[in-house]
């Protein structure tokens, strides 16, 4: 718990950043837009309904639609010397400006609307013109109801604050994904009470802000535009700041999807590069797993571990089997070939899917491999992360081995592991190096038919790495055939069930690797 | 003096004002009476150009009303209606120094004329000038919104159906306020009701408007005299009628 809180005014600091910019411009757009729409009632269906659309998206979706987005921007722009990248606070940003626009946009319709039309008429008659209307009249009138629309904007946005850690934006949401992933309960309750306990503090500054200027109490408001503005400012300037760092010289970016085993490769890769270059380095955990790709590709990631079999059926869309061997071979001509991306080094290990079931469920059911689920797939369950059933791994598994299972239930891969061994489902689409599998008396389920293609951990690096720092190159190539599967699985059992952090075990490997020499 | 030259609105199919043609003179307050939908609102409004005109024009004391933006015209012309419109979110003393803060007044001019105008409408103004209009009875908003009316010393008020909706003792009481003051002020006015009685006692003279044309204009006694048809004859003995019916119910009562 206490190195939980460490990490608070980090991640507080940056969530508030995105929260309050996002806020901020949110309702400097939205206030005039629904000015304007008061004016002008022709406008409103189309703003309104543009606005609800966008508030249907879910956040996920919306901030992860911000990626490809603006990864071609920073395409367009590339030749300007602007840079803009596909992931980051940028695309969060955005995303998140457009969630909060749709409460704050509908109240001060609604609120301007609500004026008393004799007030109106009074307004007109004693000689004020429309905008001294507005400005004395409409908007003072409007207010509360103005007011309550940010609220709650601001609950929603710190809300879905907390998704932008995928697309490589530091939040609160770090606390989550990595808690979840990494089963560190402390990490997900500190994430959580921290989210709701913000969005709760500036709901109230709000409400202050709003009554102290209705009731011409100059403490209230005076306190509450204090308090707002310092954050404002606060998270502006270390944006700024943020930006201009990143601008020099900038740190090797490592990018980690969300499962520990991924978490430890980048600490690890981490420690790497620092040990053998001295080159600073940041790590962007949890990203979603094509959003880790694409960034790459797009340069806005320097470094991270994928699997060949991944890239072989997502990225190539390739479904016949083939020897390991000839995979990663195909697989490095291919990147290399069409995205420029590097493979810098095999590490030792497939982390592939599998089939798992509880050793003991297997024993009575008589199942040890695939093909013997076939006859009695209709009476049983399987659970699989949220990718597994649209993967083409699964498509290959259920054809060739007529897999109709009673139910197929999607859910996060660390609850997925705690169901199979409950006995809620039957089956999961385990990864072969999970530490659970030992630590949960799991049994992995022969591919007896050769479907799944291998899964070799390869450590990709971008085009621009490759040529601007062969150094850290050079640092990557040296990792070739350094972790094998017990390693492996043996690494992620210390931080599941062990309560270790990532970091600390790939230090004690890299130290151990060390001396060892 | 204000002129109605040829005046017309329409909206849309209907017309609402036609061709009407009335002049006001300078201290003389003139009632426009007639039934629902006889266009004495509209013809208010067309005045300080709440509404504009479809053809014609108003003419103030030799000056066509078009010649000015809008705006500035209404912080010339005091504006009364039944519904008030205070503005609920500032004090008695803002929402009568209103139109002075408009026009640019200092801060202590407009204290003082608000003082002298909240005595004007017999309000104290040590006890109402910060209250808030939701802390007033409807007589007394109707003051404040005369005081308002007032504030920028206008020569021209316009007045729709100030009193209508106020408890009839309050409305007397007002009606009678209300005509001490123009009567000091020397204030041209043009006066909208429905109520004959309250157009008989306060009037200079009394327009008669049936469907947005004018059908007769002339001081109450003119009217009563020599109505020009039936309708106005009808208009102008309503008062005595009920007086007549009530004096009736009230003798049946009586022992």
């Amino acid at each position: 718990m206490r190195e939980q809180l460490l990490l608070l005014p980090g991640y507080l600091t940056a969530h508030l950043q995105l929260v309050l910019l996002a806020l901020a411009v949110g309702a400097s757009v939205s206030v005039p837009l629904g000015i304007a729409v008061h004016r002008r009632p022709r406008l409103e269906p189309a703003l309104l309904g543009t606005a609800s659309a966008i508030q249907t998206v879910p956040g996920l979706a919306l901030l992860a639609v911000m990626v490809p987005i603006f990864a071609g921007l920073g395409g367009l722009l590339a030749g300007t010397g602007i840079e803009v990248r596909g992931i980051g606070v940028l695309p969060a940003l955005v995303a998140l400006t457009l969630y909060s626009l749709l409460p704050i946009l509908r109240n001060t319709v609604t609120g301007l609307a609500g004026v008393d039309p004799a007030v109106r008429e009074a307004a007109r008659g004693v000689g004020m013109t429309p905008r001294q209307a507005l400005w004395r009249v409409e908007l003072p009138l409007a207010l509360p109801v103005i007011v309550a629309g940010v609220r709650t904007a601001a609950v929603w946005v710190v809300g879905t604050a907390t998704l932008s850690t995928p697309i490589g934006a530091t939040s609160l949401g770090n606390y989550i994904f990595s808690g979840l992933a990494t089963r560190n309960d402390a990490a997900v309750i500190v994430g959580c009470v921290a989210a709701a306990a913000t969005a709760l503090g500036l709901d109230q500054l709000i409400r202050l802000l709003e009554a102290g200027v209705r009731t011409g109490r100059r403490a209230w408001w005076g306190g509450a535009v204090l308090v707002l503005g310092a954050l404002v400012l606060y998270a502006a300037l270390s944006f700024a700041l943020a930006r201009r760092d990143t601008a020099r010289e900038g740190p090797v970016v490592i990018g980690a999807k969300a499962f520990t085993e991924q978490y430890l490769l980048a600490e690890l890769l981490a420690g790497r590069i620092g040990d053998q270059t001295g080159a600073a380095t940041l790590i962007l955990p949890s990203l979603g797993s094509t959003v880790a790709f694409d960034s790459l590709v797009a340069g806005d990631l320097d470094v991270y571990v994928d699997y060949s079999g991944t890239i072989w059926a997502t990225v190539m869309k390739r479904d016949a089997p083939a020897r390991r061997e000839d995979v990663l071979a195909e697989v490095e001509r291919y990147l290399a070939r069409a995205h420029g991306v590097v493979v810098a080094s095999a590490l030792g290990f497939e982390n592939t899917y599998a089939l798992a079931m509880r050793a003991d469920r297997a024993r009575e059911l008589g199942v040890a491999r695939i093909s013997d689920l076939t006859p009695i797939a209709g009476e049983l369950e399987i659970g699989g992360d949220y990718e597994f059933f649209a993967r083409p791994e699964w498509r290959a598994l259920a054809d060739r081995y007529q897999l109709a299972f009673r139910e197929r239930r999607s859910m996060d891969p660390s609850l997925m592991y705690g169901a199979v061994r409950a006995g809620e489902v039957d089956v999961i689409s385990a990864f072969s190096t999970d530490g659970r599998i030992d630590a949960y008396d799991l049994v992995l389920l022969e591919d007896d038919r050769g479907v799944i293609p291998p899964y070799d951990a390869i450590v990709l690096a971008s085009a621009r790495l490759a040529r601007e720092r062969p150094e850290v190159l050079a640092a990557l190539r040296g990792l070739a055939g350094a972790v094998d599967a017990a390693t492996m699985r043996r690494m992620n059992r210390e931080v599941d069930a062990e309560g270790r952090t990532p970091a600390e075990v790939a230090a004690a490997f890299l130290r151990e690797r060390a001396e060892r020499r | 003096m204000i002129e109605l030259r040829s005046l017309s609105r329409r909206f849309g199919d209907r017309v609402a004002v036609d061709d009407l043609t009335l002049e006001v003179a300078s201290g003389e307050l003139l009632m426009l009476v007639g039934g629902s939908g006889s266009g004495k609102t509209t013809t208010l409004r067309l005045v300080n150009r709440l509404i504009e005109p479809t053809s014609g024009g108003v003419w103030i004391d030799g000056e066509d009303t078009r010649r000015l933006p809008a705006p500035l015209l209404r912080r010339r012309i005091g504006y009364c209606f039944q519904q008030v419109g205070l503005f609920p979110h500032l004090s008695v003393a803002q929402n009568v120094g209103i139109t002075p803060s408009l026009l640019g007044w200092s801060a202590a001019d407009t204290a003082a004329r608000v003082d002298e105008l909240l005595a004007l409408v017999e309000l104290d103004p040590a006890e109402f000038r910060e209250r808030r209009p939701d802390e007033l009875s409807g007589g007394q908003r109707q003051r404040v919104g005369l005081a308002r009316a007032l504030a920028a010393r206008p020569r021209l008020m316009l007045l729709d159906e100030p009193f209508a909706a106020l408890d009839p003792l309050t409305r007397e009481n007002l009606q009678l306020a209300f005509q001490t003051l123009r009567r000091e002020l020397a204030l041209t006015g043009i006066f909208v009701t429905h109520d004959m009685t309250e157009a008989l006692r306060l009037a200079d003279r009394i327009a008669v408007l049936h469907e947005g044309r004018l059908v007769q204009v002339g001081t109450p006694a003119e009217l009563v005299r020599a109505p020009a048809d039936e309708r106005v004859a009808e208009l102008v003995r309503t008062p005595r009628r009920q007086v007549e019916a009530l004096e009736a119910l009230l003798g049946d009562r009586s022992p």
